[in-house]
């Protein structure tokens, strides 16, 4: 298949990059610009490890076509550190066990930021029903609870 | 001693930001110069002779450097020495739907892809087994020539004298139990980047480098190295991060070893990674299992004497079956006080996946079994079924009837803490109608005493080196695969040395860097790794004390090494435990970074010499820089080494599989799950599971949580939803959802509870905390729908239509036989339940003698 010119603009940089129309987003963020943290974990939207933000929503990276993100926003998990350090949220995976392989934890981070972002305060109802779009193996989900709320309560006592 | 500042503290794992910002590296992230991608061809057909392969149109596709087919690697392996009935490309025969045929290493996964199309391969269609107990009575068509009755192996172990046992017993319990088949779905799927380098030498391909997601680097090293004939030294196997294994990856996958061949043959570095569908027929999951179960107990509580015949669903060759079927029946032994116990197990071939070692390995649907069986003989003799389990304690220290030794016994406190933060005595029996509780117990090694390829070779070795700079360097061969084993070893390096952790750098699994270490599996990392990791710091600790003792001018045993600080035990010591805390205080977990030097080395060298030079008093404390400065001044270079065997008295008895089961010492967990069942609908629903694990010392409390909860998880995952479904030999299922991998809204609170029995042989006192508290959730939930409605269910997974079923059954209504279709031998009534990805109405061709057709001539007839 022919490639053409598409320019996207991942976590705040444009990109110009020759690709087949057909390529997938994960694809072309994986192997065309590096950024590896989104992770493919199946092939058929069933996990969430693929999850990136376009224009601040949490989309799977691995059943959209890169082309057809030309013009919008869309942030990886690369683009959630702040200044180079980590984001409450993510400190606070490290701490409380909320990531254990880590392989789903790059698509939970992007969840959790629209999560938190939609709801800065959600009970952990509305935690379990935002998270209910990524799967995990490994923790059983309880220690991101743990972690979510320890990240919110971080960022109330920085507003502070 | 406990005052510890840094083992029994929640600290985040040493690689934890590379997982949370996407920079940590998986197998599938890396690539190399002009790598190729490779794509399996897979056997369409459960059971085939294999007449002819043609690979010549999709070697001319444009884009394919090369096709690999099975004569590429003729030579035959397989994780157990015994079961060497693998190849890397089937030779003559397929025996599994998945089976791999042939490969293609082309520019891109798209041309891969379409040359697979091109492939053209003959086969001839042979009768296929796909139930274990039809497989059993096969006398033809055998799926491997040298076993008979396709029986991969059987054990029988008689201990003790069960028939006077169940004599002695005033209740005895008989039933069949099946667990249905699981497998680890690991969030990340099977990776492999292959790749040689060309030796300067000769100028020719020279060694293999091999990259993977991998459990045991150092078997992956010994596998490449039979199929392709070559040396151990040639092959340096590296695993980078691994996105769970749960035992998955802790043996050779086929596409570790195809990546190799298809980069020898294409000259060129190859990477192979699995798609979902392709995970789930790699599988090396749990087999679904037959038990026919026999326990006999006294009115008073007393278990006098349990028989248990096993069958197991391998699938199509040996993988860990062996000792699969040991665990099932040795792990009978050393949770309670059996003093008879008569064991049968079958493992059994069938056309179907391969299945392996999954976290609780054997002992799982056995335990369900047992468990629930327990359950039911308390409620027979009028018992509490807490108390039934409390009354058959071990006493140890102790050796059980089948030989395996006991030491430190957490399960009391277990128990007694589980009924008390459940309020079970208050709240049992007591519940509205359909809730209910239940309680059961599981237990698991600590690490197999006996190492599948025998050899009096330590099990771990582990290398330290540290310089000038004081910065600790660990090498190991631990396999971290998410469960946190780097940082166990961390730890333990760094409350060995009394420095601070962030001093610590551990090298991890790869083979050319760190010593031999037989990996990731059988929960033996903390109790093993961590023995020698704790040997090779006490080795470093001993030189950099002389030094230190020297320097202060007092003897090594009044040294205290803690929080970066090497001072003395009396005289000063009130103003270096003053400074100890502080530091202690700056190096906790998040309040801030950790402590810095602030020194560079030539000035720690120069304040070292001129130390020397002024040839001043005796100095009360040293700082741990100052000190293995000071060691390296009188003995060049640091470096220690440590390594741990298990005791000799602890790797079990003599009899014909006693290898199997003994271990230096076992995990305990007590479990107690509330459920509430839907009379309308079948549907249970798990609110709470109360789970407390004896883990010896719980070295790092917030990682042994996660343990414990994801345990707990895949336990409720096994017992409630997960389940592979079968069709002619092909999954239905092979998508995480259709596989029903609870979601976060499926997902019970569990509270774990930490119970330290401080185990004499472990690191620190700790034991495994990974495994053992997975098979106790399963009959706890099955008992917990008993107390909630009164229905014993013998079949795993719980789903609404066998609780329905069995509810029907009791209120005598008219009997639906809603699980018929998930019986691989019922095939006409199977349900469309999700389905693969490329299978389309009335399933592939079969063999028209196939025992799955044998009720339905007429479709059978119509295939061929």
């Amino acid at each position: 298949m022919k490639k053409e010119l598409v320019e996207l603009k991942v976590n705040g940089r444009s990109h110009e990059i020759a690709i087949e129309p057909s390529k997938l987003l994960l694809d072309a963020l994986r192997q065309d610009l590096d950024l590896t943290g989104s992770k493919r974990g199946c092939d058929d939207s069933s996990c969430g490890a693929c999850t990136v933000q376009v224009d601040g929503i949490p989309m799977l990276s691995c059943t959209m076509l890169a082309a057809s993100c030309e013009g919008q926003e869309i942030t990886t998990v690369e683009g959630v550190s702040e200044h180079g350090s980590l984001a409450a949220i993510q400190k606070a995976y490290g701490d409380w066990g909320g990531s254990q392989c880590g392989y789903c934890t790059p698509g939970f981070m992007m969840t959790v930021r629209h999560l938190l972002a939609q709801n800065p305060n959600p009970t952990e109802a509305e935690i379990r029903n935002g998270l209910s779009s990524n799967l995990c193996r490994c923790t059983g989900y309880s220690q991101m609870y743990q972690a979510i709320k320890a990240a919110i309560e971080r960022s109330r006592r920085e507003w502070c | 001693m406990t005052d510890f500042s840094i083992i029994g503290k929640s600290i985040a794992m040493v690689d934890a930001a590379g997982k949370t910002t996407g920079s940590g590296k998986y197998a599938d992230d890396l690539t190399a110069p002009g790598m190729l991608v490779g794509k399996i061809l897979h056997s369409p057909y459960p059971h085939a002779r294999i007449k002819r392969i043609d690979t010549s149109r999709a070697e001319k596709l444009d884009g394919v450097v090369t096709v690999v087919v099975g004569k590429d690697a003729p030579n035959p392996y397989g994780i157990l020495p015994v079961g060497h009935d693998e190849y890397a490309l089937a030779l003559d025969k397929v025996r599994y739907v998945g089976d791999n045929v042939a490969c293609v290493a082309a520019v891109d996964e798209f041309t891969a892809e379409k040359a697979l199309e091109l492939i053209d391969v003959e086969y001839e269609v042979l009768p296929a087994y796909f139930d274990p107990e039809d497989a059993m009575k096969a006398e033809t068509n055998l799926i491997h020539d040298n076993k008979p009755n396709n029986i991969e192996k059987d054990y029988h172990h008689v201990f003790g004298d069960p028939d006077k046992g169940f004599a002695e017993a005033d209740q005895i319990a008989e039933a069949r139990f099946i667990a249905n088949e699981v497998t680890h779905a690991a969030m990340e799927p099977h990776a492999t980047l292959a790749a040689f380098e060309i030796d300067p030498q000769t100028g020719n391909p020279g060694r293999l480098i091999v990259q993977s997601s991998t459990q045991v680097p150092y078997y992956l090293q010994h596998k490449l190295s039979l199929v392709l004939e070559m040396q151990m030294s040639q092959i340096r196997v590296i695993k980078p991060l691994v996105g769970g294994g749960f035992g998955g990856k802790s043996e050779v996958i086929p596409l570790e070893i195809i990546a190799a061949i298809a980069a020898r043959k294409a000259k060129a570095p190859v990477k192979i990674t699995y798609t979902r569908e392709e995970v789930f027929w790699a599988h090396r999951g749990r087999p679904r299992t037959i038990v026919d179960l026999k326990t006999g107990v006294r009115n008073d509580g007393s278990i006098t004497a349990v028989k248990a015949r096993v069958i197991q669903d391998g699938g199509a060759y040996c993988s860990y079956g062996v000792v699969t079927i040991l665990y099932s029946g040795a792990l009978l032994g050393a949770l309670y006080d059996i003093p008879n116990i008569q064991y049968d197990g079958y493992r059994v071939l069938t056309n179907k996946p391969v299945c392996g070692a999954m976290r609780g390995h054997g002992t799982v649907n056995v335990r369900f079994a047992f468990e629930t069986q327990l359950d039911e003989l308390a409620a027979a003799i009028g018992m509490d079924p807490a108390e039934i389990r409390q009354h058959n304690l071990l006493k140890p220290p102790c050796v059980t009837v089948n030989g395996l030794r006991v030491q430190s016994y957490g399960l009391p406190e277990c128990i007694e803490k589980v009924v008390e933060r459940s309020g079970w005595k208050q709240r049992k029996g007591k519940m509205p109608k359909g809730r209910g509780l239940g309680v059961a117990c599981s237990h698991y090694v600590s690490g197999a005493a006996n190492s599948i390829i025998r050899s009096d070779m330590p099990h771990s070795t582990v290398n330290i080196k540290i310089d000038r700079d004081g910065g600790v360097v660990v090498y190991t061969g631990a396999s971290d695969i998410g469960q946190g084993s780097d940082t166990m070893v961390a730890q333990i390096t760094a409350e060995t040395l009394g420095c601070t952790i962030a001093r610590v750098r551990v090298i991890s699994a790869d083979t050319d860097l760190t010593p031999i270490d037989i990996g990731s599996y059988s929960s033996r990392v903390t109790f093993m790794n961590g023995n020698a990791t704790l040997r090779a710091a006490q080795d470093v600790k001993k030189q950099i004390a002389l030094a230190a003792a020297r320097k202060m001018g007092c003897e090594v045993e009044e040294l205290i090494f803690r929080d970066d600080i090497v001072s003395r035990k009396s005289g000063a010591s009130q103003e270096s435990r003053g400074d100890g805390h502080r530091l202690s205080s700056l190096a906790e977990p998040g309040s801030s970074s950790p402590s810095v030097s602030g020194r560079v080395e030539g000035q720690i060298l120069r304040g070292s010499l001129q130390q020397k030079r002024k040839d001043e008093g005796p100095k009360d404390q040293l700082s741990f820089e100052e000190a293995v400065v000071a060691a390296i001044d009188f003995h060049g270079a640091l470096s220690g080494t440590g390594s741990y065997a298990p005791p000799p008295d602890a790797r079990g008895g003599k009899h014909k599989g006693a290898g199997v089961g003994p271990s230096p010492a076992y995990s305990y967990s007590a479990q107690i799950a509330e459920v509430s069942v839907d009379e309308e609908t079948g549907e249970v629903t798990v609110h709470k599971v109360w789970a407390s694990h004896d883990c010896g010392r719980a070295l790092n409390p917030v990682s042994v949580e996660g343990q414990i909860i994801g345990s707990v998880w895949m336990g409720m995952g096994q017992a409630l939803t997960e389940e592979m479904v079968w069709k002619d030999g092909m999954l239905m299922n092979p998508g995480l959802l259709e596989y029903r991998s609870p979601s976060s809204v499926e997902s019970p609170e569990v509270e774990a509870i930490i119970v330290e029995s401080i185990d004499p042989e472990g690191p620190f006192g700790a034991k495994e905390c990974s495994e053992g508290s997975l098979a106790a959730t399963i009959p706890a939930i099955s008992n917990a729908i008993y107390d909630a409605v009164g229905v014993r269910l013998h079949e795993s997974p719980f789903t609404p239509e066998r609780v329905l079923s069995a509810l029907r059954a009791k209120k005598q209504f008219k009997h639906i036989n809603l699980t018929e279709g998930v019986d691989p031998t019922s095939p006409a009534t199977f349900r469309e339940h999700g389905g693969s990805l490329w299978f389309r109405g009335k399933g592939p061709e079969r063999h028209p003698l196939d025992p799955s057709r044998r009720e339905t001539p007429a479709i059978a007839a119509g295939d061929d």
